[in-house]
């Protein structure tokens, strides 16, 4: 069964997914991480493909994107690093990548390699609906992989209801306007947003993301949806200070789990 | 129907609206806008007599007589130079201000890379009494003074763009960010016809002024509303699309678009899409564009900041793939060239991205009783340093 599935059949709440930059602060960091956080309280792996114009993300992420590409990572090379990741780690992993990289590996080929080495779901920020379900959608399904895609508080009932329909993991729910690691302060507007998507009782499980960095917007997420992703937050410290890598994984984690 | 847009928002296999889902409704909410204007006379009615009060339309034809005698066929130059701002820019941005003011949006994005399309937007903008806020690559910046004043002494706020190559890729990549951050009170102009759908189409609509004016203005000179050949600058692609739009259907006129290649096509410094790129994504719209093997957006390099772009429009991935329009390109030194024989023959100083399109007269051969028109499509007082500067050497 797909990891996913498995994981919100038994947790419903609370779910912590992290998002990073593959091959970042160096090359051969992915799997380091990806050990750290099997060891930790992390339910979902999340695995960012770098790309030279990440168009939804902010200064964080643009940047590891950019160190990321320059010490040689690319799609090919993550998919070596995760040959044996089944070896490392059980926990339900999803690639998020821009089309454009994915588009010239061949979509049909990077799903049945993704599926390859254990990767359990897709986030491609910028795939339309359309063009998924016209296109790409026979690739994901032969292969079992999920398809994640985005929402925001102003999406449309109608639109959501469409989404849900063709939605195969989690949907990502962006708490309010703005591209990735902002500091968003949870008020009245962001509440209510959350709210409103939970009373739509969609079918897909709903992961909030965008703007949570810290223990506080990660639990009021989770009062309203199934959990949260954080990202920006989590590169940010993983050069934190004077400490290792691990250490600051787990330090990190523990601060939001706290 | 060949060359125009289907109901997915693409021009053959290209275009679409590849974007996050949270600029959907942004881009849903302008194409109804779009729609509906399209269509209001009240609105065309307004927007004419801008057009033509306040831009100077219809911009004149001029028969180049010794540039024409020089090569030896006639010559008919396009004037968007002599627009209110001194480009065709003002075209594209003076329809979308009332789509911002029909949505009500209160605060106006763009993204410039030789300052043009900047100027345009601040300018339309202080016309309506809107917030105007630019992006600008730090290179460009530097490159084009001229513009960055004129923005701000219209009123715009001109914002630096630091990441990338810092010219006007990267000033989209931020006009985009902004965009995906304000999307309620916000409309952004984009200055080329590039971008998801619908601003191919948008852009496409209001630029395909100068074709029209072309085809009546030709038939009043010679008796003949069809050229022999067009000539046009691409970078984004949008004076090109303008003055081809009109003749599309028409088979026998022949149509040259010349990219920026820079130091040359194979010297890794060239802005020619066309040669270097293939199909991928970028700024939310399947077309051509240039890539390394990873699927990674690499760096373009042309002299002149407007055509310094990886990517092109759709359309004209489209009208390439059809091989509806030659696309030709013309290295630095062929523009710098081209653009001292026009100030020496015609007493015309060109922007530098005009002086590419320029630069096919050499390569074309054309016969005594041709009738060529090229697009001018901008004026060079932002170009007089580089201009001086080459002219030492």
């Amino acid at each position: 069964m797909n990891r996913i599935k498995e994981l919100f059949n038994n947790k419903r709440r609370d779910i912590l997914t992290i998002y990073f930059t593959a091959g970042f602060p160096t090359l051969n960091s992915t799997i380091e991480i990806i050990k750290e956080l099997d060891n930790s309280e992390v339910d979902m792996i999340e695995i960012g493909i770098p790309f030279s114009d990440p168009m939804a993300d902010g200064v964080i992420i643009q940047e590891s994107n950019q160190a990321a590409l320059k010490n040689g990572i690319s799609i090919e090379r993550l998919f070596l690093q995760l040959k044996d990741i089944r070896d490392v780690t059980h926990k339900p992993m999803v690639l998020m990548g821009y089309f454009n990289p994915i588009m010239q590996y061949g979509a049909e080929k990077f799903c049945s390699v993704a599926r390859k080495c254990g990767v359990d779901g897709i986030i491609i920020p910028d795939l339309p609906l359309r063009e998924y379900q016209a296109i790409y959608r026979p690739f994901f399904e032969a292969n079992d992989l999920a398809i994640c895609f985005l929402i925001t508080p102003e999406t449309t009932e109608e639109r959501l209801r469409k989404i849900d329909e063709v939605n195969t993991g989690f949907i990502y729910l962006v708490t309010s306007p703005g591209v990735t690691g902002r500091q968003v302060q949870f008020g009245h507007a962001q509440t209510e947003a959350l709210r409103k998507v939970q009373l739509l009782h969609l079918k897909n499980p709903v992961l909030a993301g965008f703007g949570i960095s810290n223990n506080e917007g990660y639990k009021i997420v989770c009062k309203y949806v199934n959990g949260g992703i954080i990202g920006s937050g989590f590169i940010s410290a993983l050069n934190n200070g004077k400490q290792s890598i691990s250490e600051n994984i787990h330090q990190f984690i523990k601060s939001i789990k706290s | 129907m060949k060359y125009e847009i289907d109901e997915f928002g693409y021009y053959g296999e290209f275009g679409g609206a590849y974007i996050p889902e949270l600029l959907y409704n942004n881009l849903h909410q302008l194409k109804a806008a779009y729609k509906e204007i399209a269509t209001d006379e009240t609105f065309i009615g307004t927007l004419n007599e801008l057009l033509t009060d306040y831009v100077g339309r219809p911009s004149p034809l001029y028969y180049a007589k010794r540039l024409s005698e020089h090569y030896q066929t006639n010559i008919y130059l396009k004037r968007e130079d002599l627009n209110h701002t001194g480009a065709h820019k003002i075209n594209n941005t003076i329809g979308q201000i009332f789509l911002a003011q029909r949505m009500r949006k209160k605060r106006i994005i763009a993204e410039t890379g030789a300052g043009q399309h900047g100027v345009a937007t601040a300018t339309v903008c202080a016309l309506m009494g809107l917030e105007c806020i630019v992006y600008m690559g730090a290179t460009d910046i530097e490159r084009q003074q001229p513009n960055v004043d004129r923005m701000q002494l219209l009123g715009a706020r001109v914002v630096p763009v630091h990441s990338g190559s810092q010219t006007l890729k990267d000033a989209t990549n931020e006009a985009i960010r902004d965009w995906i951050a304000h999307p309620d009170d916000t409309h952004y102009i984009i200055g080329s016809v590039v971008g998801p759908d619908p601003y191919p189409e948008i852009v496409t609509h209001f630029q395909s002024i100068i074709g029209k004016e072309i085809a009546i203005q030709l038939a009043e000179k010679t008796g003949n509303k069809n050229p022999t050949a067009i000539i046009a600058c691409v970078g984004g692609g949008s004076n090109a699309i303008g003055a081809f739009h009109h003749f599309l259907s028409d088979e026998k006129v022949a149509l040259y678009a010349v990219e920026g290649s820079g130091e040359g096509i194979y010297s890794g410094r060239t802005a020619a899409t066309m040669v270097q790129g293939k199909p991928g994504i970028i700024h939310g719209s399947k077309t051509y564009l240039m890539q390394d093997g990873d699927g990674q957006i690499t760096e373009p390099y042309c002299i002149s900041a407007g055509l310094d772009y990886p990517g092109i429009g759709p359309l004209h991935a489209h009208l390439f793939r059809e091989k509806r329009v030659h696309y030709m390109h013309a290295t630095d030194d062929d523009a710098l060239t081209a653009a001292y024989q026009l100030m020496k023959f015609e007493g015309i100083i060109p922007a530098l991205e005009s002086a590419h399109a320029f630069a096919a007269l050499k390569k074309i051969k054309f016969l005594q009783t041709d009738t060529v028109v090229i697009n001018l499509s901008g004026r060079g007082d932002k170009d007089l340093t580089t201009y001086v500067n080459n002219k030492q050497q």
